[in-house]
């Protein structure tokens, strides 16, 4: 009787192998990111390939409790992005503000 | 039967969903521009990680994990879209450049629009 055990043994390996290196890849993406944004999509792309593996551990070791863990993981990594959404276009009105200050207020502030 | 049935199932859908993230990856890491590797990330990566949910939802015995995937799973198809959307609208108005290969930017100016350019690439 044929269950199929090898071929699923073979598939998480494969696939945490899979999920590892594309975790490095992101990781150079971000530590490499020209600017501030490359680095906000590279974030939240290391927070789906967290979720993938939490998916992937949760199959092979049969303890799922960690799935909680991946929802949370994921409203984190949304608010995280909205939040550095509103951070990137702040910095800009800043920087607007700044270079159209008349009375010199704000002329010896670093922007960041 | 049904277990061979059960395990090739569960294992395809967990090699697809890795692909996927590797491909979302490599995307991230050779595409030319912000736009661009947001696309790659988004849409791929969101794909490998919901592939990879719905395997555990097939593999695990008892209702409460199977909603919590899929539960997961709805979330992630729902946030995904409004993340990207949203980082996307922030970096085109902070006046991040578009790659010099772009053929169109819709957004340019006062955001409406420009038709000038179709068809002439």
């Amino acid at each position: 009787m044929i269950t199929g055990e090898g071929f699923l043994a073979f598939a998480e390996l494969t696939a945490l192998g899979i999920l590892s290196l594309s975790f490095l890849l992101t990781v150079i993406r971000v530590l490499r990111g020209p600017a501030l944004p490359d680095r906000v999509v590279g974030l939240d792309m290391l927070v789906a390939i967290a979720i993938g593996f939490i998916a992937v551990i949760g199959i092979r070791t049969g303890y799922t409790l960690y799935l909680d863990i991946a929802i949370a993981l994921g409203l984190v990594g949304f608010l995280a992005t909205v939040a550095f959404a509103r951070f990137v276009m702040s910095r800009r009105y800043e920087e607007e503000f700044i270079s159209k200050d008349p009375l010199g207020l704000y002329r010896n502030k670093s922007n960041d | 039967m049904i277990e061979l049935i059960h395990n090739l199932v569960v294992g395809t859908l967990i090699l697809i969903g890795a692909f996927f993230a590797l491909a979302a990856s490599i995307g991230i890491l050779r595409l030319p521009d912000l736009y661009t590797r947001m696309h790659a990330a988004s849409k791929a990566g969101t794909l490998g990680s919901g592939v990879m949910l719905i395997a555990l939802a097939i593999y695990a015995p008892g209702h409460s994990t199977v909603t919590r995937a899929l539960a997961a799973v709805l979330f992630f198809l729902l946030t995904a879209p409004i993340s990207a959307h949203l980082l996307a609208k922030a970096a085109h108005a902070a006046g991040y450049r578009l790659w010099d290969g772009s053929v169109r930017d819709d957004m340019f100016g006062d955001g409406r629009p420009d038709h000038s350019r179709d068809g002439k690439f």
